[in-house]
């Protein structure tokens, strides 16, 4: 026994292998289970590269990477190799310390998050039993949730700390797109919590076990799952929301001023992210590594690892489909489909399902004021949207400038911008 | 072939997802390219040429009119009289140097616009490396045609099958001062080697491709487009069957080139026995548009239609 250990033990109460307490080969196995994720997942971030830019490629009809080893499978290794013997440039304007920091940030939460992620089933090695999975906290969820806002930081600080105005205007627009989207994103995720009971990943993957009609994504009838996958792909700056990294717009948007191997991270990191939302997407709403077992000895354990990386590969392969198939949003769109659209009905869903939760009536009930509820804020929406196209509604700014227009009135709103 | 209207605004939200899925089936435009070479375009302007006429005369005079108009300054020219015992050109003067600069050179094409003579023409010659900058520099004895007719091979220049006999495509194509009118009418002399060439294919439907050998745009790219674009001879087992065929030419080689080659031949020994019948091609509207064709377009068409049936 370790005694210092005790201190942590109730924090992972929840996880069979600190059942007998905490030994050194309870340790040991930890530790193994560190070394296997982290090594796993950057592999995976690898193969991630590869596949997307495989994919999109033929997508693209064009035929991608072939050079580095078989079908091109190392490019990503050697584009990295490059990176790291690449000049690694600080601006001079830069906050030195911040700049230097803000990679870190970024990568650092994108692994964390994936250590909450049950990968597989339960497995028993020398009297053992413990989850395939790295850590199953009580509080699961709210530490994807505190995990993924960090990774804001590293965004956010990189823009600041370049001392220069892209990477500026990106860190703008990735804060308030991350803030934005973090609201629709946390909605969906109460809703699971709500049917499951437990902010447990592991409790909610057994919560969805028995049917496939217990997955998530069909007990709460879709919508919160498609809600949160576009949260997700804002939340990752993927295509169709990657204003944050604009090329045409920003250059290369936060992280123009990187280079060498803290670009890596940053690349890293984002590919990372990837994995990690598209294994929360199965994890939430697709019951993780639920399905059928055969019942063959010794290896019957590896057969929900497959499950699960066979739904996680499916989400990848739409996170490329996205990119290839739509064209980036502008910035108003982002904003209105963000807090006009997928706000109002997360919440409007979540009244819902909160109300079937406790029972039919209280569901009727949520339903039908969730439905007076979105009448009076449609009608609020085309009121508001007719007043200021009429210029009813000027801001204190606009009257003044507006009142020295007012000898020649714009005759229709958009012609009227531009003054 | 009517293309479906797109639909308009959101209601197409889906079809980029569906474009995008059905692209994963089809081949890629791209190739490989040292492994796997597109066909050349018709109009491909590769390293120059400079031709000969049919008794071996050099139709070069000397007359400096390409390396005036070149706008990259990269042909030298010096002109000198012809020796009377035995010259070089048929005109006053011959091109004693000609010497062009391909590191310069921007193919554009203009020394062949200006050439009175259609002394220079560009090959469809473009895959060359050079390892300095003396051999960028083509002489007159490198870039004028064998006794054959065909151009001299540098080490350097990756030549593909037949290339040698497309000396003076684009020439043939264009017709001459740009005029619509008279496009695809053979009006250039003869070449060693090949005599008067038929037509390359220009911008009307005017054309000789079997003879010529060269190969439209839409045909080289036909692998690319959308199915309801695609001949129907490119379509379904059809389709396949002659995809299986080309791959078998290139499996191994002179598989199918054994017909391309026998026209040419076939055509060349013609025009050598007097018989220019297949020079006339079909009539096509824009030469008969008065609009387009000027008298003297007629008395030129004319003349070349008399001596063709005179000889």
């Amino acid at each position: 026994m370790i005694p210092s250990l005790h201190l942590v033990a109730p924090v992972f109460a929840t996880d069979p292998l600190y059942a007998k307490g905490i030994g050194w080969i309870v340790l040991l196995i930890v530790l193994v289970k560190v070394l296997v994720v982290f090594g796993a997942l950057m592999v995976s971030v690898m193969l991630m590269i590869w596949f997307e830019r495989k994919v999109i490629s033929d997508m693209q009809s064009r035929i991608g990477p072939n050079r580095a080893g078989p079908f091109g499978i190392a490019q990503t290794l050697a584009d990295g190799l490059k990176l790291f013997f690449k000049e690694d440039l600080i601006p001079d304007k830069a906050d030195r310390f911040v700049f230097k920091l803000a990679p870190y940030l970024t990568v650092i939460p994108a692994f964390l998050a994936f250590a909450i992620v049950p990968i597989g089933g339960e497995v028993t090695l020398f009297g053992h039993t413990f989850e395939l999975q790295l850590a199953d906290p009580p509080m699961g969820i709210l530490f994807l949730l505190a995990v993924s806002a960090i990774g804001v930081y590293g965004i956010m600080l990189a823009g600041w700390a370049s001392g220069s105005k892209y990477p500026l205007l990106g860190s703008v627009r990735a804060s308030a797109q991350m803030i934005s989207y973090e609201a629709a994103l946390g909605m969906t995720v109460v809703m699971v919590v709500l049917v499951t009971g437990s902010l447990s990943t592991r409790a909610i993957v057994n919560a969805q076990a028995a049917h496939l009609w217990q997955w998530n994504a069909i007990r709460l009838a879709v919508v919160p799952f498609l809600i949160f996958f576009i949260a997700v792909v804002a939340e990752t700056n993927r295509p169709p929301f990657d204003l944050v990294e604009a090329d045409q717009e920003l250059v290369g948007g936060f992280h123009t001023e990187y280079s060498s191997i803290r670009f890596a991270l940053f690349f890293l990191a984002e590919f990372m992210s990837t994995i990690t939302m598209s294994a929360f997407t199965v994890t939430l709403f697709f019951g993780g590594p639920d399905g059928p077992v055969p019942h063959i000895p010794y290896i019957a354990w590896i057969f929900p690892i497959l499950w699960f990386l066979g739904k996680t590969l499916v989400f990848l392969f739409v996170f490329v489909w996205l990119r290839a198939a739509l064209p980036r949003l502008r910035y108003d769109q982002l904003m209105d489909l963000g807090w006009k659209k997928l706000i109002p009905l997360s919440l409007g869903w979540l009244l819902i399902v909160a109300g079937f939760v406790i029972n039919g009536w209280w569901g009727v009930a949520m339903v039908a004021s969730v439905v007076v509820g979105s009448v009076l804020l449609t009608r609020a929406f085309s009121i508001g949207s007719e007043r200021e196209s009429t210029r009813a509604v000027v801001p204190q700014v606009g009257l003044r400038l507006w009142s020295r227009a007012e000898q020649q009135p714009p005759t229709s709103p958009t012609e009227g911008g531009d003054r | 072939m009517a293309t479906p209207e797109p639909p308009k605004g959101r209601q197409n939200f889906l079809g980029g997802f569906k474009l995008t899925l059905e692209h994963l089936g089809r081949p890629p435009v791209t190739r490989q390219y040292p492994e796997e070479k597109r066909p050349k375009q018709p109009r491909q302007h590769g390293r120059h040429v400079l031709n000969k006429y049919e008794d071996g005369m050099e139709k070069c005079i000397g007359c400096e009119l390409c390396a005036g108009v070149c706008p990259a300054d990269c042909i030298y020219v010096r002109g000198l009289d012809n020796p009377p015992d035995h010259p070089i050109s048929p005109g006053e003067r011959y091109g004693y140097i000609y010497e062009i600069n391909f590191l310069r050179c921007i193919h554009c094409d203009l020394c062949v616009e200006a050439c009175p003579t259609e002394a220079i023409t560009e090959s469809k010659l473009m895959e060359f490396s050079f390892t300095n900058r003396s051999d960028a520099i083509y002489t007159q004895e490198q870039l004028i045609v064998d006794d054959e007719g065909k151009p001299k091979h540098m080490p350097w220049e990756d030549w593909r099958d037949g290339d040698d006999l497309h000396t003076s495509g684009w020439m043939r194509a264009t017709s001459p001062s740009g005029a619509a009118a008279f496009e695809g009418e053979v009006q250039w002399s003869g070449e060693l080697g090949f005599g008067v060439r038929a037509p390359e294919g220009g911008q009307s439907g005017n054309r000789d491709d079997a003879t010529t050998g060269s190969i439209p745009l839409r045909e080289t790219l036909e692998r690319h487009l959308i199915p309801a674009d695609m001949p129907a001879a490119k379509r379904g087992p059809r389709g396949a069957m002659g995809r299986a065929r080309e791959k078998m030419e290139r499996f191994s080689p002179g598989f199918g080139k054994k017909h391309r080659a026998q026209a040419e031949t076939d055509y060349a020994d013609a025009k050598r026995a007097g018989n220019t019948e297949r020079d006339r091609l079909p009539e096509v509207a824009t030469s008969a548009d008065p609009a387009l064709s000027p008298d003297a377009a007629v008395t030129l068409t004319g003349d070349v239609t008399d001596s063709g049936s005179a000889s």
